[in-house]
């Protein structure tokens, strides 16, 4: 696959962080959300932005809950963030995470996008220390074999200079 | 003339069934419904007949005209749902039901709520289904799909932001499961809790341990309200409504996480409308039952609903003053949903309805003013304050 210049080889994979047989993200049938799985097969990284204020929008809504303009668009935003909180799941709740625990979710703020926030698992060993603040930078995690495919937006620390 | 229900309506009667663990129920949810609602009339010495209106919360599947049909009530004036999940509809519900007697919409209104979860499926179960859309899709494919998960997040920032220590989740747990040793009802009666059992049990998902998720269960409880001016025509001492609220703050549900304030309980908006209307403060309660779903959570409420402050959170919120009769804010004296019954939270109320008769297994001397935090970090949330004949 030929990668878009911002997105280097390493912040993509076909390895699945968790096991198989979690629920498969598709589009809403409202059509809402559709731009954000399009953008996330092809690498990139889009929340909703507003025509009237232009202030970042996110999770997906129809309406600027600021100005009340409902003519939004998507805008690719960089793929980086801090995390803003986290958790250590220790507990299965699903047959398919009997063997897949612990796990470590992780809720990033995108400071270059107003500051909205995103869920994604913390790539790496679920064990290590999790420190909120912590610049993370997002890896796209690539279903190709489901049907239809889908691309899951995970985080791992950055590379720090 | 002030818009305020304070003081105009009272909780005569209260029902409860016996309770279960999850999915042990011996009978159907329908008729766990019907005998919560006609325990609660027993109680106040009222024929069943003469109720009028139902109202309960979190989609609970018993609707209000079946039951009319079923005890063949010669009307219904009044059917309510509150909208939300969870336990966040508790006080909420005894609201509505309580504004519709204010009004005179209905005369003698049951809330109740009934769950027989071997019948219908667990609430901490995360969907078996092969696609998911909508809001689910930004969380359920990264395993963040129960309960427990999508709230201990917010507590791990509470932590980050306000300094609050995990000691205190652990002195909710042990201060319930020490309430529910004195309390049959209790499913934990029997099951002592000590410190050393709360550090040694596993994670759940941190940072929640298994002592501070609450239980599920099978059972029914049930309140019956009536008109202030009616109080006195039943068995026992009326708990009167002294002030109820319910809501959420600024974008509390926000999708995926995206709430403006996230560490919270959602009370900072709803406390305040409830001691208005009651024309009380925090310092007024002396006694507060808060809805566990997660100790965590129970944390926040007791924040946000001005028990303490944030700094005066981890020398507050310790074992010895959260435990009645000698703390200094005894909390879920009946053992709550960790250890007495998780009956969505109704069976709080019905706890503060004990405590103003002096029945509780727990009681606490000249406890007048009673504090119920409905379902804490879901969206709405609501919470009441009963009082005794006293606070009229």
């Amino acid at each position: 696959m030929s990668l878009p210049q911002h997105v280097t080889p390493s912040q993509v994979t076909d390895v699945a962080y968790l096991p198989p047989g979690l629920a498969q993200p598709s589009p809403a049938g409202d059509g809402l959300d559709a731009p954000y799985w399009g953008a996330a097969l092809q690498n990139k990284l889009m929340v909703q932005q507003c025509n009237g204020c232009d202030r970042f929008l996110w999770g997906p809504e129809w309406v600027c809950h600021a100005c009340h303009c409902f003519d939004l668009r998507w805008t690719e935003v960089e793929p980086r963030g801090r995390i803003y909180s986290w958790e250590r799941v220790w507990h299965p709740v699903h047959p398919a995470l009997t063997n897949g625990c612990p796990y470590v979710v992780v809720l990033v703020e995108l400071p270059q996008a107003g500051d909205v926030r995103m869920v994604g698992n913390l790539l790496g060993e679920p064990i290590d220390r999790i420190e909120i603040g912590a610049e993370v930078e997002a890896v796209f995690e690539h279903h190709t074999d489901a049907d239809p495919p889908f691309t899951l937006v995970q985080w791992r620390r950055a590379e720090t200079d | 003339m002030a818009r305020t229900m304070r003081g105009q309506v009272a909780i005569v009667g209260v029902g409860e069934t016996p309770y279960y663990r999850h999915g042990q129920s011996p009978d159907a949810e329908f008729k766990l419904a019907l005998a919560a609602v006609l325990a609660a009339c027993d109680d106040a010495g009222m024929d069943p007949h003469e109720i009028d209106g139902f109202a309960s919360f979190s989609n609970d599947r018993n609707d209000p005209p079946r039951l009319a049909a079923a005890l063949g009530l010669p009307e219904l004036r009044f059917s309510n749902m509150q909208w939300g999940g969870g336990g966040g509809g508790g006080s909420g519900a005894v609201g509505n039901a309580a504004a519709a007697v204010a009004t005179g919409y209905a005369d003698a209104v049951v809330v109740f709520r009934s769950l027989a979860q071997g019948q219908f499926g667990r609430f901490g179960r995360g969907p078996q289904i092969p696609r998911i859309q909508g809001r689910p899709a930004f969380t359920v494919p990264y395993g963040l799909m129960s309960p427990a998960q999508s709230f201990a997040m917010r507590v791990q920032r509470l932590f980050h932001e306000r300094h609050v220590s995990p000691d205190t989740l652990k002195a909710v747990s042990l201060a319930a499961y020490y309430h529910a040793q004195q309390n049959p009802r209790a499913i934990m009666h029997g099951r002592p809790l000590s410190s050393e059992d709360y550090d040694n049990s596993r994670w759940i998902v941190e940072p929640f341990r298994l002592f501070d998720c609450c239980q599920e269960n099978d059972g029914a409880a049930a309140l019956l309200l009536v008109p202030a001016e009616r109080a006195k025509d039943f068995k026992h001492a009326p708990a009167y409504i002294l002030g109820v609220a319910t809501g959420v703050p600024e974008r509390a549900a926000a999708g995926v996480h995206n709430a403006p304030d996230y560490a919270t309980s959602n009370f900072k908006s709803v406390a305040p409308h409830m001691y208005d209307m009651a024309q009380l403060g925090p310092h007024d309660v002396d006694v507060a039952q808060v809805y566990e779903n997660f100790t965590g959570g129970v944390v926040m409420s007791i924040i946000e609903n001005g028990l303490c402050t944030y700094e005066e959170a981890n020398d507050f919120i310790q074992y010895d003053n959260l435990i009645a009769p000698s703390g200094k804010m005894p909390i879920n004296t009946s053992g709550g949903n960790l250890a007495e019954c998780y009956m969505h939270g109704l069976e709080l109320q019905i706890e503060s309805i004990r405590q103003i008769r002096g029945d509780s297994p727990n009681q606490v001397a000249n406890a007048n003013v009673h504090l119920i935090a409905s379902g804490p970090m879901v969206e709405p949330v609501s919470g009441m304050l009963l009082g005794s004949e006293a606070t009229r």
